[in-house]
């Protein structure tokens, strides 16, 4: 495993202001279907981000499992008060911690979701919205959609919001996001490559102008963990990334290798960006309720 | 190279897609437990691609080129093979199929040409697979996206492979392939021929080449175009017909054997697992 040597320790931790945010970017390759074997990985990955004095470590889409699951979804689904969980809580100690999982909800329900713990519990649980069932996906077929896009409180980083990969290519979960006053975006993905006609891969550029993008209009710093290695010969990309709330990229992980990419953001860039550039101060949300009710009205109800 | 496929849509960025290439082979056979992998060394551009790929991931010593002339076969074939063996440095086999298919062929008089072909490519697999398992190497397939798309191969011949590298591109980019990681400029530069018999061109075979079917496949399988449109844009229909229906008639070579449906669960219909499952 690497750091980006550009980002890691470049401010020794004992220095660091309450409003910087060190997080760590695990972006790793799980290994298909095999959750002990996830876990230990995930373990590993935690002890070198409190050695690397991070905040919050940010893990993948369905970093416990792997992708391409297909029937194993039901055989690899865990709870949230599972043993599984509760030792990553336990690794995690006093840092934050973000991670992708097979939910079995009520009902015998699987949902794609990602867990949020801190100070030893857990904090949040998203459940994918969005879940593509196109081309080489087929996310509806084993899956629940989650019902919603809620931001949380959290004791350090402002107000937090997740979102799973295709989720981020809705401007539901953005809007939704914004009105949300949301300061830090999570983006769990697993993005296989697509695309190998230009530079660089069409599905990273896609994501970069994504991040860039969601980051500007909402004035927030988005986080984006990817993974990589191989499943039935999808080859997910990595390129994790971190983008400032003016759209700038801070910090990307490597293509295709693992690394824990370390990455110290100042929360007070937030405060500055809404000063030059106050999107969600004249945002108008009551409006915009207003305009969606009689849509709704309108494809829905006549 | 034509100037213009990047108009069609056929340009790759060579450098990228070897990269890609050369995980995925050494993670798809470190992942089953193998270091080592075989393939089927012709000459011909698309096992010389999959030759340099397969190197350039595993490293010469943990691969085995296997050559498997019949005696028709060109002194080209021998030649071409020769100089990519000779670049590369991986270990080589040389098995003539000869023997085995003369003994088979004695038998069946009057067997036609295509008939022998398909028994030659069959024969390559059965020596590739038991090599498979004296070298403890995965069986590493050659067929293109062409090819498979238009179902220019033998089933349980050429077509049988463990992973294949090159299936998602068309014949026209493993050119900018082959370029880009130094294939000899004699194998670039030939004609493409399964050397199936004395003088045999896959063009002259197919009636059309790579270059035009290409920039039409690219467009009715990529862009989902509808055919009546590539008509619309200039492609003449027949040619477009003719293709249409090779495409569909051969999706059976693409596929599992088609399996009798009794139960809930049925293999690859709704027994879904990936094929890496446990790896």
């Amino acid at each position: 495993m690497n750091c980006d040597p550009e980002n890691s320790a470049a401010v020794p931790a004992e220095t660091l202001t309450p409003g910087t945010l060190r997080v760590a970017l695990a972006q790793i390759a799980p290994r298909l279907g095999d959750r002990h074997q996830n876990l230990e990985l995930h373990e590993q990955q935690i002890a070198a981000a409190r050695e690397q004095a991070a905040d919050l470590v940010v893990f993948p889409e369905l970093s416990l499992t792997g992708y391409f699951l297909r029937d194993m979804v039901p055989e690899v689904a865990l709870d949230r008060a599972s043993p599984e969980i509760n030792r990553l809580i336990a690794a995690a100690g006093p840092i934050s911690l973000v991670a992708g999982f097979v939910e079995e909800g009520a009902g015998h329900q699987f949902y794609n979701s990602a867990f949020y713990v801190e100070a030893g519990s857990i904090l949040h649980v998203h459940r994918k919205v969005y879940l593509p069932t196109y081309g080489l996906f087929e996310e509806q077929r084993y899956f629940s959609p989650g019902k919603r896009f809620q931001a949380f409180q959290t004791a350090r980083f402002g107000r937090v919001g997740i979102v799973i990969c295709e989720d981020f290519w809705h401007v539901s979960s953005a809007t939704i996001m914004q009105a949300e006053e949301i300061d830090v975006l999570l983006c769990i993905i697993n993005s296989p490559a697509r695309g190998v006609s230009g530079p660089r891969i069409a599905t990273a550029e896609t994501y970069e102008l994504l991040a860039r993008t969601f980051s500007q209009l909402l004035g927030a710093l988005v986080i984006v963990v990817n993974r990589v290695g191989f499943e039935d010969g999808l080859c997910f990309f990595g390129n994790s990334m971190a983008v400032g709330p003016d759209g700038r990229i801070i910090a990307q992980a490597p293509q295709f290798d693992e690394a824990l990419t370390l990455v110290d953001c100042d929360l007070a860039e937030l405060r500055r960006e809404r000063l030059i550039t106050p999107l969600g101060r004249d945002e108008q949300l009551l409006m915009t309720i207003e305009e969606l009710r009689r849509i709704k009205r309108r494809r829905y109800e006549s | 190279m034509n100037p213009d496929l990047g108009a069609a849509g056929l340009v790759i960025n060579p450098e990228l897609v070897a990269e890609i290439l050369t995980r995925f082979v050494r993670n798809e056979i470190h992942r089953t437990g193998f270091r080592r992998a075989v393939f089927g060394l012709s000459g011909g551009i698309d096992s010389s691609v999959v030759a340099y790929l397969v190197v350039r991931a595993m490293g010469p010593e943990n691969v085995l080129a296997v050559t498997m002339p019949y005696k028709t076969s060109s002194e080209e074939t021998r030649r071409d093979s020769a100089a990519v063996v000779a670049d590369l440095g991986m270990q080589t086999l040389d098995v003539p199929i000869t023997p085995q298919v003369d003994a088979y062929v004695a038998a069946m008089p009057g067997i036609t040409q295509m008939r022998l072909a398909n028994k030659c490519a069959r024969e390559r697999m059965t020596v590739l697979y038991d090599q498979s398992a004296a070298f403890e190497g995965l069986v590493v397939g050659t067929s293109n996206k062409t090819e498979l798309l238009l179902g220019y191969g033998t089933q349980f011949g050429d077509l049988a492979s463990a992973i294949n590298p090159i299936g998602d591109l068309y014949k026209t980019q493993l050119r900018q392939l082959a370029d880009y990681l130094g294939v000899p400029a004699a194998i670039l530069n030939k004609a493409p021929s399964g050397d199936l018999w004395v003088g045999q061109t896959d063009e002259g075979e197919l009636g059309f080449s790579y270059d035009q079917v290409d920039r039409l496949l690219v467009l009715l399988v990529d862009r989902r175009w509808q055919p009546a449109q590539a008509v619309r844009a200039g492609f003449d229909a027949e040619f477009v017909d003719r293709v249409v229906r090779m495409v569909r008639r051969n999706q059976y070579k693409r596929r599992l054997p088609v399996i009798a449906k009794l139960t809930n669960r049925t293999m690859d219909r709704d027994f879904r697992y990936p094929r890496d499952w446990g790896t």
